[in-house]
């Protein structure tokens, strides 16, 4: 059964890291590019100078223990067993509906922190109590604090399956999933691995490649402009995926060895993906960027994590929606999200039940725009608990 | 003018880097899965190990040492000017033909060190003092001991017009060009730009495109395999080019603070690129392995290096070739090169005068197979001397 689990890093890893970020190699830079050839030289090591000097880790872990928080091992059919920690906050309200929250790459289950309190107590958040949720919000094996796989082949698929087991081990018998990034699909693989008890996805990131019985010809202006913008996105920001996905080991040596290595990489797509104006910190504070990287720094899982873009890649079918997903699905559209498909081709693959679009936000809507996301799952699954 | 230049890292340099070594956090990996997800962790281990303990840089450095070294400034018309690092070996013979020699990625002028002495003394290596070339083998900037460019732009086409001032100022006004890999490009660029100096472009590297006149239904067998091997190859091993050509930067910091990570960078490409069945020490000793890599290292010139993909991918146009090269043109292939193509794809683009194919080596033909590119060599020039 789940035991308690509270983050309680050794003094030992916080003095080593912050040996590491004293000792930090810098590599040169094109003079006044900004970010034009990637993370930012000057803003890199301000956040790394920062690390090192005013960020309070140890503040920040007591924050995060805040959230109630366990480990127990899972078990599902055609799945390596694995530990899963996981947040489980209990709804305050007559008849609070449990949702399981999936964070993605490169977050953590710390995407969770600001959704939890008005999700599980909508009256103390100027909400209707009426629309309490359970939240349970694992971190993916190779994420945080659940067990790195060993073997290979651990994709979404597989993490969906385990979801619906750790549901159902923890007494859930209908509930609804929620997630966006890697977190969208397993969101996805999870209703429509378990139809008869995962009763809705709201997802905040719509991924639909056009149906294969529209041509090109036959499109929009606007479906010509959403391909327009991914085949740009796929040419100038998606090398990231293509190493992920086929030589992440060899990637991973400098990322887990180099705290500096390892900020550089994260915050790089923390800034792209999010409705920043290519200013970071007018959506996250540095201890907000440093508190996630800081999880994958003392877990050493950007290995891990990265891997799923392998065995997505290589594994491509398996882990992708074998077919209609009939359970009905909520989408949150925000502007900055690195995709945008038009909604009728992400109904070709999804029983769409709520199509919400924002005017501000961008890819980590859970940490960017917390409450128009928090309106959006409350809407969603009002008529479906 | 050229002075005179020895290699001279610092104490406090090779220090800092046998104490990174020693505190090398290292990545988890996928159980038994050798290098499918990239460098391997217990091959890894044991380089960085042996970097560490047994290999002697001062004994490197001074068998580079060794070799006739200088740097001077080069200005060339649309350029910027730099500082260039060069070997520069005079040739034994009659009337040697000067040839200017460029290495590749993720390469250094070390490549020059075995085809160095039969190129410029034939009669003591079993050869015809008639063959002889005086060599230079300049560093590319951004590479070994020649200056990091510190303005965006500086790409394939820029390193050729700098060689050619480069030879003019040594004095040549008749001289051939010789590379692989980035050096293939450079090399006939060389050619192209100095048509009325540089009389011949000898390249181990094929590169050529399937001609828009023939229909897939009319290519031979072979070129059917050549396509299929250049579609496997562009789906699973070119992630290190989409990230070198989109966002250095954000990789450049790992890389530069890390040694493993700098290792793991380079070697994972040194054994699948060269013709070693899986086995890097079949082709290359360790010695030879870390003499390249530390020089990266000392240098500290990885961000720099990946850099010239940036400003390839983004400026093509400036850096492939704008016609046909007309100069003369060998071309050697090896049988595990990784970018190759049939010879009826490369002739709409060349003056074919030689194609020498091998039944051994790879990507790294001058380290692999000295004595066969320096026949091919000897063989090319002969009738244009």
């Amino acid at each position: 059964m789940p035991d308690p689990f509270t983050i309680d890093i050794p003094d030992s890893e916080i003095r080593d890291l912050k040996q590491r970020l004293a000792q930090t190699r810098w590599p040169s830079e094109v003079t006044d590019s900004g970010w034009q050839y990637g993370s930012n030289l000057a803003y890199i090591q301000e956040l790394c100078e920062y690390w090192r000097t005013d960020f309070d880790w140890p503040a920040q872990q007591a924050r995060l223990n805040q959230m109630p928080q366990f480990t127990t091992q899972v078990s599902a059919d055609g799945v390596e067993d694995y530990t899963v920690h996981f947040v489980l906050q209990e709804g305050v309200g007559p008849n609070p509906f449990p949702i399981i929250f999936t964070h993605g790459w490169p977050g953590s289950f710390y995407e969770v922190s600001k959704v939890l309190g008005p999700l599980t107590d909508p009256a103390a958040h100027g909400g209707d109590p009426a629309d309490a949720f359970t939240v349970i919000a694992p971190s993916l094996p190779g994420f945080g604090f659940s067990e790195i796989p060993d073997t290979g082949g651990f994709g979404h698929m597989r993490a969906a399956r385990m979801w619906v087991s750790l549901m159902s081990k923890l007494g859930y018998d209908r509930y609804g999933a929620q997630g966006g990034d890697v977190g969208a699909r397993v969101s996805a693989l999870t209703a429509y691995e378990e139809p008869e008890h995962c009763i809705g996805a709201q997802i905040n990131m719509p991924n639909s490649q056009p149906p294969a019985d529209h041509p090109e010809e036959d499109w929009n202006d606007e479906e010509r402009a959403v391909m327009a913008r991914m085949r740009q996105w796929q040419s100038k920001e998606a090398a990231y995926q293509w190493i992920q996905g086929t030589r992440p080991q060899t990637l991973s040596y400098g990322l887990t060895d180099s705290p500096a290595g390892l900020a550089a990489w994260i915050t790089e797509k923390w800034r792209t993906w999010s409705d920043c104006d290519g200013e970071i910190e007018t959506r996250f504070s540095k201890d907000e960027l440093l508190t996630n990287i800081s999880i994958y720094w003392f877990t050493r899982t950007m290995n891990s994590a990265t891997r799923y873009y392998y065995e997505r890649r290589q594994h491509d079918q398996a882990n992708a929606l074998p077919g209609p997903l009939e359970t009905p699905a909520g989408f949150s559209v925000f502007p900055k999200e690195i995709f945008g498909p038009p909604r009728h081709w992400v109904e070709a693959e999804h029983n769409v039940q709520q199509w919400s679009v924002h005017d501000r936000g961008g890819h980590f809507a859970a940490m960017e725009e917390p409450d128009l996301l928090v309106g959006d799952i409350r809407d969603f699954f009002r008529p479906l608990r | 003018m050229p002075e005179p230049f020895k290699i001279n890292v610092p104490d406090t340099e090779i220090r800092d880097l046998k104490r990174r070594l020693a505190q090398t956090r290292w990545p988890s990996e996928v159980s038994d899965s050798g290098w499918q997800y990239g460098s391997n962790l217990a091959y890894m281990q044991e380089l960085c190990e042996y970097w560490r303990t047994s290999y002697d840089w001062r004994v490197q450095e001074s068998y580079l040492n060794r070799i006739a070294q200088f740097t001077t400034q080069v200005s060339a018309d649309g350029v910027e000017d730099y500082t260039v690092h060069y070997v520069h070996q005079e040739g034994v013979g009659d009337n040697p033909l000067p040839l200017v020699f460029t290495h590749g990625w993720p390469g250094t002028f070390y490549e020059a060190i075995k085809i160095l002495g039969p190129l410029t003394d034939p009669a003591a290596h079993g050869g015809d003092p008639a063959d002889a070339f005086t060599v230079v083998a300049p560093s590319i900037p951004g590479y070994g001991f020649s200056q990091i460019p510190t303005s965006g732009g500086f790409g394939q086409k820029r390193t050729a017009l700098l060689w050619g001032a480069l030879m003019e100022q040594l004095g040549y006004e008749k001289y051939g060009a010789q590379g692989g890999d980035w050096g293939a490009i450079v090399t006939a660029q060389v050619a192209y730009q100095h048509p009325d100096n540089c009389i011949g472009a000898q390249i181990n590297m094929p590169i050529g495109r399937p001609p828009t006149d023939k229909p897939q239904e009319e290519w031979t067998d072979h070129e059917r395999e050549v396509a299929a091997k250049a579609a496997h190859w562009q789906a699973q091993e070119t992630g290190y080019q989409a990230i070198q050509g989109t966002k250095p930067q954000t990789l450049a910091y790992g890389l530069t603070d890390s040694p493993a990570g700098l290792a793991a960078w380079i070697t994972e490409k040194w054994r699948s690129w060269s013709d070693c069945d899986g086995d890097i020490e079949k082709r290359f000793t360790k010695d030879e392995i870390l003499t390249n890599i530390s020089i990266y290292w000392f240098g500290q010139t990885i961000n720099s290096s990946t850099r010239y993909y940036y400003e390839m991918r983004q400026n093509q146009q400036e850096n492939f070739l704008p016609g046909r090269l007309e100069t003369p043109t060998g071309f050697s292939i090896f049988p595990k090169e990784i970018i190759t193509a049939p010879r009826s794809w490369c002739e709409p683009g060349y003056n074919i005068t030689q194609w020498s194919e091998h039944d051994k080596g790879g990507h790294f033909a001058a380290l692999e197979e000295p004595e066969l590119l320096v026949q091919d060599i000897r063989d090319f020039f002969r009738p244009l001397r």
